[in-house]
């Protein structure tokens, strides 16, 4: 009878494990399919065409994937430097009551709803960016902006968990040296932790490559490259969520599911790279 | 009291009524310890798991101060001096401290800057020093022979006791006066064992040492004297062979008896 369940209860979960790749691949299936009419018609060259007219049935991938890329950029080149430095601060300066405490207000802020990120974009940060850089306030520039905002948090709490890895004992053998505070930390425990910082920052990359709802307000929403960062743009997954509802021919709508495709198998690269390169090799190098 | 015997040599080290209590810690976790330490001489602590060995060793070098609320009261002199001063600079006494740990600890980068850390921190650029000072450090450490060849190489792929000899190397190349050890074998295999314990015997023409051990044979194999530590405090410190002989307290031959620990 023991038998039994047990090994009723190892098939169980092993269907529920196989369940997460059946769901995997029939994603992936069911996008190619759907975006197969648009691959056809528009092949590789919707990567790089700029024109999206749906009135003449014309679908360039080109202003939604620059967007996307564009926007996750500002946003990486400015919350990187900020998420280290807080990362630094609460796993190596911080004293333990202020690192428990900070440490919980960044893991809340990771976890209020992006939307809120985006209304507050809209409402808040939008208005002053447009005293400051003129135009609408809205585009690339923006996006960043709120981008990096929004996964500040995230990305200085799992950076802040890659650090913490540093054995003490590692820490102590340098402070034993006659290191200080600063020697430590550029010495050893930076170098110790380094591909868990670079698979931390590219998990966040990923996440705010395929963010909608923080950006979906503050884009500005036009479907062209922009010519400035500070005019009106779009991304992949703003496009996906402003156009479904009028996709109203089947080219319009395979577009949609190709653009779609190609930010799966762009969030899937970024977080394969951030998992195999970077963080795996953390947990093989222990002391 | 604590029985202590005669220390002949001038005392490099010298734990004056000194009781330490951790963060948090209701009572002391060291208390009211007096012992010399004879320079150029081993001396090993010993005794029952949790008894303080580790807690005394790192009061030599002040490694209880990386971590907020510990407490040292009385005094521990070195070369006469009290160390546990507020204004005490830690990272003079740490380069004139050394300290081994319970694993091999090698820093994220090759064999030849490991041993040349501490002699960067202290601000030597010239590379003709440099690689003299770590090719001694390797040699008094018994370690040239097997890596002189490879130093650009990451220590992380050192054999477990070669890494352990390296950290030894690293630590005498800034020629501390003082070495602690904190149980530096019990991650070891027996013959790096006993090349660290040969290495300990060498060493002690130079620099004095401070070893924990768990290990009885160990502490009577390689060093000159031998205090036991029960419950936070000294019990007896002794020769290590009259100790292990005809120890004086009753506490310390059960131990070495093995009637409890
Ligand atoms: N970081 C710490 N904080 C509080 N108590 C500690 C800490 N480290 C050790 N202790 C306590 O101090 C006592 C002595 O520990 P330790 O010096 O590590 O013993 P030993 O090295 O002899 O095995 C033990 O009772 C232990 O629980
Ligand atoms: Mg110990």
């Amino acid at each position: 009878m023991d038998k039994f369940l047990d090994s009723l209860f190892l098939n169980t979960s092993r269907i529920f494990a196989i369940t997460v790749l059946v769901v995997l691949v029939a994603l992936f299936i069911v996008l190619f399919k759907e975006a197969k009419p648009a691959i056809d018609a528009f092949g590789l060259q919707f990567l790089t065409n700029t024109r999206w007219a749906p009135n003449m049935d014309i679908f360039g991938g080109y202003p939604a994937i620059y967007g996307s890329i564009v926007s996750t950029a500002i946003a990486m080149l400015i919350a990187t430097p900020i998420a280290i430095g807080i990362a630094i601060f609460l796993s190596e300066l911080a004293s333990p009551l202020v690192a428990a405490i900070v440490g919980m207000a960044v893991e809340l802020l990771a976890a209020i709803p992006s939307i809120i990120y985006g209304m507050w974009g809209l409402f808040y940060l939008a208005p002053i960016l447009k005293d400051i850089w003129g135009g609408s306030g809205l585009g690339l520039a923006t996006a960043g902006v709120v981008l990096s905002i929004m996964i500040i948090p995230f990305m200085a709490a799992i950076t802040r968990d890659a650090m913490k890895t540093t054995p003490d004992i590692l820490k102590e053998s340098a402070y034993g040296m006659g290191a200080t505070r600063w020697e430590v930390l550029k010495d050893v425990v930076i170098p110790y932790v380094k591909s868990g910082i670079i698979g931390s920052i590219i998990l966040a990359l990923g996440r705010a490559i395929g963010e909608t709802m923080a950006v979906t307000f503050v884009m500005g929403n036009a479907h062209k490259v922009p010519h400035s960062l500070f005019e009106a743009a779009t991304s992949i997954p703003v496009t996906l969520a402003n156009e479904f509802t009028e996709a109203d021919t089947d080219l319009y709508y395979s577009s949609l599911f190709y653009l779609a495709l190609i930010l799966l198998v762009i969030s899937f690269t970024v977080i394969a790279i951030a998992k195999f390169l970077f963080l795996k090799r953390v947990q093989e190098k222990k002391i | 009291m604590a029985t202590v015997c005669e220390v002949k040599e001038e005392h490099i080290i010298e734990v004056k009524n000194f009781s330490f209590t951790y963060a948090g810690a209701d009572k002391p976790n060291l208390k009211k310890i007096n012992m010399p330490i004879g320079k150029n001489a081993v001396t090993a602590l010993i005794g029952p798991s949790g008894c303080g060995k580790t807690t005394l060793l790192r009061c030599f070098n002040r490694m209880h101060d990386l971590y907020p609320g510990n407490r040292y009261d009385g005094e521990i002199l070195l070369d006469g001096k009290n160390i546990l001063g507020k204004k005490e600079d830690l990272i003079a006494l740490r380069t004139r401290v050394g300290m081994i740990f319970q694993k091999p600890t090698p820093f994220p980068m090759s064999i030849f800057d490991n041993v040349a850390y501490g002699l960067r921190l202290q601000g030597i650029k010239s590379k003709s020093e440099l690689e003299g000072r770590v090719e001694t450090a390797l040699k008094d450490s018994a370690l040239w022979n097997e890596v002189g060849d490879r130093l650009k190489n990451p220590a992380s792929a050192l054999s477990g006791g070669q890494q352990q000899r390296l950290c030894i190397a690293r630590a005498i190349a800034v020629e501390p006066e003082v070495l602690l050890f904190d149980e530096p074998t019990s991650a070891l295999d027996p013959i790096s064992t006993q090349s660290i314990e040969e290495l300990v015997l060498k060493l002690k023409d130079k620099v004095t040492i401070a070893i924990v051990t768990h290990n009885m044979q160990q502490a009577a194999r390689i060093s000159d004297y031998t205090a036991f530590m029960y419950m936070g405090d000294l019990i007896e410190m002794g020769v290590t062979e009259e100790l292990f002989i005809t120890p004086k307290e009753d506490m310390t031959e059960q131990y070495i008896t093995g009637k409890f620990g």
